[in-house]
């Protein structure tokens, strides 16, 4: 990224890190939500960006770790934070785990297959399966509660406190993912996505670097999804479907997959048209699919591609060469 | 002569009813360059494509440095001092020329599952990239795209990339294959350059330079070796002038 997108980042987070202060309850939960889905492209984007794998099975991890909450709350009472959250997160990379050991030997349209087909199985098993509350999925009344070094910094019942953790949350895993991107396992996964067969030959064992992607991206959407379970205190099988896959990934599509802001962007767009266009008309599920349509179309690097379009071209190929990495 | 860094005894691949390879046998030592001639189907690809384990062989085995390798995958091979290029130009297109030696020469690291650091922070994997571009003369070149080259700058990459994974057997497709006269001369000197401390199988069809470099040559005929040995032998067998030199004498 170039220091003026680095700067429009860190202005970006200083303005939702504001929003407590000067935006009602309303606009700032919109904002937490908008973040956890962020967050939740970010990380499926890592596959489908990064190594060149489109799944439409991510939604399984985000919704699993959601249940992991759900099942470990007491009744009325807040669960501990931080040892739900761990075993929220590594249940999910557990889970992708299992599932990318027998997926990512498969590429192409047959990975996405096998994907879906995992995320119908995990759809199946909590809605027929009553240990979870089946097809009503269940309440979580209260939300975690946990201090952080030892001092009650934060109290996420109160919606601000939430939204700040969610933002942290956010800024950390971008800023993880960025430095991702630029190390040794990033480079073999822009390798990857460009051409398998070569990095093979050059001595990589490819699939051990895809099953990690797969398992890292399930472990952050795992992140996303406890978060979530926090925000809206249901969990459901929905969650976990294949219309959340579907709709995440369209995010990631829609703000243009391969850039780092890209799939965060797709987030804030995503739930700001359903917003925009549900106050028009009940029907608006109409106008939002013409406009993926339109950018499909017209943006095939998505809204983040926009920018790069406006830019000289000089720029462009004088930052390429500055970073003489990947395109 | 020296021992053979890689052998191949009684190679054999299928295509469905076809016999690609046929009971191939060759071997190559360190500081030997072994050239493989053939008309076009004649299954030099196919025998490269064995050795480096892109394919799996239907019969006989491989040997490198006294192992038998025949069932390992090709990242295998690699790491145990493989190198190859391709006759169809094989390498990371929307990468830089930099990159995609980079990337080649991080393959040498212990392990790639480093998440933090910027892959550019690595010393030796940058003067590794930055020797085969000195090598193969795409230092001016080093901030390019590969989609914007030339087609013969397009295959000095492809040879830099084999080489920016420092092997010790080199297993060369065609590598002059649409270079002009003055790339080939230059490639034929760097590979005189790599003879010393390689062990190389070069595929060609550019005679001068097979006659050239060659200490053997290996003819192939449908899947089959019809001569092998020095060239100036092999040159003069009969069913060799017949099958493929033809009446174009190189004499
Ligand atoms: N993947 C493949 N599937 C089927 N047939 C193949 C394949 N690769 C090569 N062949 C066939 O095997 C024979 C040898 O091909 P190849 O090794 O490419 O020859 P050469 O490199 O000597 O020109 C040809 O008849 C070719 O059509
Ligand atoms: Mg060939």
């Amino acid at each position: 990224m170039t220091r003026l997108q680095w700067a429009a980042v860190a202005a970006g987070l200083a303005l939702l890190a504001a929003m407590p202060w000067f935006a009602d309850k309303f606009a700032v939960q919109f904002a937490s939500k908008v973040l956890i889905f962020a967050l939740f492209a970010s990380s499926l984007n890592l596959l489908v960006g990064q190594a060149g794998l489109v799944s439409l099975g991510h939604a399984g991890f985000f919704g699993v770790a959601g249940y992991v909450l759900a099942l470990a709350s007491p009744e009325y009472d807040a669960a501990p934070l931080w040892s739900t959250l761990a075993m929220a997160v590594g249940v999910a990379a557990l889970l992708a785990l299992a599932i990318g050991a027998l997926v990512v030997r498969t590429r192409g349209v047959y990975f996405l297959m096998a994907t879906l087909a995992f995320g119908q199985m995990l759809f199946h098993l909590f809605h027929d399966g009553d240990f979870a509350g089946g097809s009503d999925g269940l309440q979580i009344f209260a939300r975690p509660a946990g201090t952080l070094f030892g001092v009650a910094l934060f109290d996420l019942e109160q919606y601000r406190h939430f939204h700040w953790v969610v933002l942290a949350a956010c800024a950390l895993v971008l800023v993880f993912l960025a430095r991702l991107r630029a190390s040794p396992f990033g480079r073999v996964l822009d390798g990857i996505r460009v051409n398998e067969h070569r990095m093979r030959a050059l001595g990589f064992a490819t699939v051990r670097y895809k099953l990690v992607a797969f398992v890292l991206a399930g472990a952050l959407a795992g992140l996303a999804g406890y978060l979530s379970a926090c925000q809206f205190g249901v969990v459901n099988p929905e969650s976990l479907g294949w219309h959340q896959s579907g709709a995440v990934l369209l995010m990631v599509i829609l703000g243009g997959m391969g850039s780092l802001t890209g799939p965060a962007l797709g987030a804030a767009v995503w739930w700001g048209m359903e917003l925009f266009f549900q106050g028009f008309t009940r029907h608006w599920q109409l106008p939002m699919g013409a406009v993926i349509v339109a950018v499909a179309l017209f943006l095939p690097d998505g809204l983040a591609g926009l920018w790069r379009r406006v830019r000289p071209p000089r720029a462009v190929a004088a930052e390429a060469s500055v970073r003489e990495g990947a395109a | 002569m020296s021992a053979a860094v890689l052998a191949a005894d009684n190679l054999a691949r299928r295509f469905g009813g076809l016999a690609a390879v046929d009971g191939v046998s060759l071997a190559v030592a360190m500081g030997e360059v072994h050239a493989v001639i053939g008309p076009n189907g004649a299954g030099k690809s196919t025998l490269v494509n064995l050795l480096s384990g892109d394919l799996a062989p239907s019969g006989g085995c491989i040997v490198l440095d006294g192992r038998d390798v025949s069932r390992l995958g090709p990242a295998r091979r690699s790491h145990l001092g493989l190198g190859r290029s391709y006759q169809k130009t094989n390498v990371f297109l929307p990468f830089t020329v930099f990159e995609n030696c980079r990337l080649a020469a991080q393959s040498r690291l212990a392990t790639s599952m480093r998440f933090l650091r910027p892959a550019s922070s690595f010393a030796q994997v940058n003067e590794a990239a930055g020797r085969a571009l000195e090598a193969t003369g795409l230092e001016p070149r080093r901030h390019a795209v590969v989609a914007t080259l030339s087609h013969g700058e397009q295959r000095h990459v492809e040879i830099a990339m084999a080489l920016a994974t420092r092997p010790r057997v080199l297993l060369l497709d065609e590598p002059l294959a649409g270079m002009g006269a003055e790339e080939s001369a230059g490639i034929v000197a760097l590979l005189r350059r790599l003879r010393p401390d390689h062990a190389i199988v070069l595929v060609e069809h550019d005679m001068d330079a097979v006659f050239a470099l060659a200490d053997t040559l290996t003819v192939m005929a449908n899947g089959r070796v019809i001569a092998s040995g020095p060239p100036a032998t092999v040159r003069e067998h009969p069913e060799v002038r017949r099958a493929y030199l033809g009446d174009e004498s190189h004499a």
